[in-house]
């Protein structure tokens, strides 16, 4: 068989780093190739190469033998090659239909056939078994549909190639599952995959072949078959990756973080938690676990004082805190590893360094009263690039040329570093490579260990059972059920997060 | 923080010089030689010590209003009222220097300039209070700021500070006193609005209170998250860039004016806003761009005299300046060929 897509030898560097160093693969019609590699291997750059959002500096890229035009998306496009990006592209306020279509709207005399986008964007979804309301307003789906209309806008024309960068990273299990299940049927019609991925178990699920990079070289091709996930985290990382958290007795002492009939609004002022209560104690780890959409996000957001709490109180350490103030709370000793890095976590424009101190640059040592202290923020820098593996030539490059996990380590460093008595960590290893799981886990089991009480929010279900000491099962904005972690039995928090009193 | 300081320049540069091509080419079809035109504008406005004297007085306020303008945008709002802000200002310090008698120079002239400042910052306010408190546009209230303010000074120079007994719409001639005098022949005020450009640049960069505000302009979600009161730095940026516009108009006032009169300062805040995304923002690069567009007011009617070119070429210019700065067109070209060197945006993010 012919190949759909051949890379030949394609070279990029951004400044120092070479991100992608002569790499060469295939694709052929059908096949699903999963593509790994740690944080900063050049994965994104590679496929960003292949749909012309990067123009490499040497290297083919041919689909169906004919070259395209490197750095050019439409000549990507024109040629069969479709892309879901990590991070959303679609307008929140706009509805399915209206996304699907933004940018190539078919039109009549220059009037937007709305009628005929519908129907179109109808059959097409139904085509791909992909289902979609079309007249539903985006912000109002959850994240794995909004992401199946990321796929539609994607398959809208006829695609050979789809290419999928993290498309697992926010989504559900049971969406994730989903999506396998649409990409299985789309590689049955013929299309050719080439997919992103840090969770082996998908990479084990869905993957005909899988190609590893590793320091922007290719290092290896294997299958599912002839390697499972040890081994194959074994050739990302380059060393063996304990996949098991091993973690000591925790030794709790009294409750540092309080939370008492907590009740929170979401962006559209419905009720998201309702009269929630929770406390963990230092030394210890709670781990919400829980479907996402059930209140986490507003109740990690009311802790540490972002959101507004119409009801109910959080204490640190026996004393109130106030609403509707970060920096109250940062004061009061909570560090948050927020769940939306780009969002809230960080400043892209702004240097490595500046970002590593975004929520203390008024404290000492980074401030002397009112003088920033540029000689103590640079080496906080050095220091905390080194100590967190953050894969960058300089702390003074902008955050915006990090890959996508070492921005969250970024993130993860500058939290963590801080010592504090509590720490919210939400969705902390996400878009983290399996090397850096680990090492993120080990850092949270650390500053367990030196005392702190740490509230761990994650849609990972397995990072929760194996972290935590302490799992609490969120449940319509609510704690339905709390377990200690040994006693905790798999199957009845999964029941229970799906609703289940039992 | 880091930029790439070649497009820095380089976008502003590359627009000058294509507004300038595009603006040659309507000086050519009213018969004129361009390439003779931009010569004598160059020669009248940078060529001569007058020369530079005059482009430098001209500069004074456009500095000032820049950075009025270029501080806000680097808090992420657009201050549009740097205009009504600076007439304020002109009216206060007109006001001080007159009323006060008899007071010593080294007094006088920094109480204008304080009045000056108060009354701008007193106008910015309500645009950054109603930005911060109800989430109106600061674009919005600034436009009608700047009506309001027009209107306001007006009635003043008509009615209660109306110099007696003549027939003109304007407040009395300040005290000698309160006079800003030139030194070796430059304006003294330049030096001030120099001195004003470094320090700003300097505390945006050192202080926490730069680092604030620099947060909020490139990220606000995440300035939040990092307990920085949106609202209070909001504020505190339109307080700041006012109260310089205040005092762009008041050292119109108290060194080339001499009193207020509703005709004076027309369109200098609004050049402020070309001098600002020109100099990108920077309040170092407020400098020379407003030096290049002082200049570019200074020789107008001398060019116009010398080639016979309509003199309104000046504000053509400008306006293509201001169209090819903020055109993305450019940056995008630009970004394109260096895109392997990490280019971030700067203040807009
Ligand atoms: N615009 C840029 N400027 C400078 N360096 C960059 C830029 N984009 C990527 N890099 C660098 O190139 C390397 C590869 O980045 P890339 O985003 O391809 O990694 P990745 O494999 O996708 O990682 P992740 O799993 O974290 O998403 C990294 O070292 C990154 O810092
Ligand atoms: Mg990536």
């Amino acid at each position: 068989m012919t190949n759909l897509l051949e890379i030949e030898k394609v070279s990029k560097s951004f400044g120092q780093v070479k991100a992608n160093d002569e790499i060469s693969l295939e694709v052929a019609p059908g096949e699903i190739v999963a593509l790994l590699g740690e944080n900063g291997a050049g994965k994104s750059t590679l496929v960003k190469s292949v749909f012309g959002l990067v123009k490499p500096d040497s290297g083919v890229i041919r689909i169906n033998g004919k070259v395209i035009e490197p750095g050019d998306t439409a000549s990507a496009i024109a040629n069969g090659i479709g892309m879901v990006h990590q991070h959303f592209q679609l307008v929140p306020v706009m509805s399915v239909t209206e996304n699907l279509i933004l940018g190539d709207e078919p039109r009549k005399l220059g009037v937007i056939q709305m009628k005929e986008a519908r129907n179109a964007a109808k059959a097409i979804s139904e085509r791909y078994g992909l289902d979609v309301d079309p007249d539903a307003i985006i912000e109002d789906l959850p994240v794995g549909m909004a992401q199946r209309v990321e796929i539609l806008k994607a398959l809208r024309r006829d695609v050979k190639l789809l290419i999928l960068d993290e498309p697992t990273a926010v989504l559900t299990p049971q969406e994730t599952d989903e999506l396998l299940d649409v990409l299985r049927n789309l590689a049955k019609r013929g299309v050719g995959i080439l997919f992103i991925t840090h969770k082996l178990r998908e990479v084990m699920a869905v993957a005909d072949r899988v190609v590893v990079l590793r320091n922007g070289k290719l290092v290896g091709t294997t299958s599912p078959k002839q390697s499972g996930e040890a081994q194959l985290a074994q050739m990302m990382v380059g060393r063996e990756v304990v996949l098991r958290v091993e973690k000591s007795q925790a030794k709790p002492a009294a409750p540092a973080l309080k939370v008492t009939d907590l009740q929170v609004l979401d962006d559209r002022k419905l009720e998201a938690v309702r009269g929630l209560s929770l406390e963990v104690r230092s030394g210890e780890i709670l781990g919400v676990a829980g479907v996402e959409g059930n209140g986490q996000r507003e109740l990690v957001e009311a802790i540490c004082g972002m959101r507004n709490r119409v009801g109910g109180t959080v204490f640190i350490e026996g004393v109130e805190l106030p609403n509707l103030s970060p920096r109250a709370a940062h004061d009061a000793g909570i560090s948050h590893i927020p769940e939306d890095r780009e969002k809230h976590g960080l400043v892209s424009s702004y240097s490595i360094a500046d970002n590593l101190i975004l929520n203390t640059f008024d404290k000492a040592p980074f401030a002397k009263g009112w003088i920033r202290n540029h000689d103590a923020i640079a080496k906080n820098g050095i220091t905390l690039v080194a100590s967190y593996d953050i894969r960058t030539p300089s702390p003074n490059l902008p955050a915006s040329s990090l890959s996508g996990g070492n921005k969250q380590k970024t993130v993860v460093a500058r939290e963590l570093s801080q010592n504090k008595k509590v720490v919210v960590a939400a969705q902390p290893t996400r878009g983290v490579d399996v090397g850096s799981i680990e090492f993120i886990h080990n850092q949270l089991i650390a500053a367990r260990d030196k005392g702190s009480a740490i509230l761990l929010v994650s849609a990972e279900l397995d990072e929760v059972l194996s972290l935590s000491d302490r799992i609490a099962v969120i449940y319509g904005g609510k704690i339905v059920a709390t377990f200690d972690s040994k006693s905790a039995d798999r199957a009845e928090i999964g029941r229970l997060m799906a609703g289940s009193n039992a | 923080m880091k930029r790439l300081p070649l497009s820095g320049v380089l976008i502003p540069l590359l627009s000058v010089l294509v507004a300038m091509f595009f603006g040659g080419i309507m000086i050519a079809v009213q018969g004129i030689n361009p390439l003779y035109t931009y010569e004598v504008l160059f020669e009248t406005a940078f060529l001569s010590f007058d020369g530079i004297s005059v482009t430098l007085a001209k500069a004074t306020p456009l500095i000032l209003s820049g950075l009025a303008v270029a501080i806000c945008l680097r808090a992420g709002l657009f201050n549009i009222g740097a205009q009504g802000q600076l007439i304020s200002g002109a009216l206060a310090s007109a006001w001080a220097g007159y009323y006060f008698v008899g007071l010593p120079t080294l007094i006088h002239i920094p109480l204008a300039l304080l009045f000056g400042a108060t009354f701008g910052a007193l106008v910015a306010f309500i645009a950054g209070a109603l930005k911060a408190y109800r989430g109106v546009h600061e674009v919005i209230t600034t436009i009608m700021l700047n009506s309001m303010v027009i209107a306001i000074a007006d009635y003043l120079a008509s009615t209660p500070f109306k110099e007696p007994d003549q027939p003109l719409t304007r407040t009395p001639a300040i005290q000698d006193s309160a006079r800003i005098p030139d030194i070796f022949g430059l304006p003294f005020g330049f030096f001030i609005a120099i001195a004003f450009s470094i320090a700003l640049w300097w505390l945006l960069r050192n202080t926490t209170t730069g680092f604030r505000i620099e947060t909020i302009g490139r990220n606000r979600n995440a300035g939040w998250y990092a307990g920085i009161s949106v609202k209070r730095v909001t504020i505190l940026s339109m307080l700041v860039g006012g109260s310089i516009a205040g005092i762009a108009g008041a050292i119109e006032t108290l060194s080339i004016t001499g009193r207020f009169e509703p005709a004076f300062n027309a369109g200098l805040g609004f050049d402020g806003i070309t001098v600002a995304l020109l100099g990108r923002g920077n309040p170092l690069g407020v400098i020379p761009a407003a030096i290049l567009i002082g200049g570019m007011r200074a020789s107008g009617s001398t060019v116009q005299f010398k080639t016979g070119v309509s003199p309104e070429i000046v504000d053509l210019l400008l306006a293509l300046i201001l169209f090819f700065v903020t055109a993305p067109l450019l940056a995008r070209l630009l970004k394109r060929r260096h895109e392997n060197v990490a280019i971030t945006s700067g203040w807009s993010n």
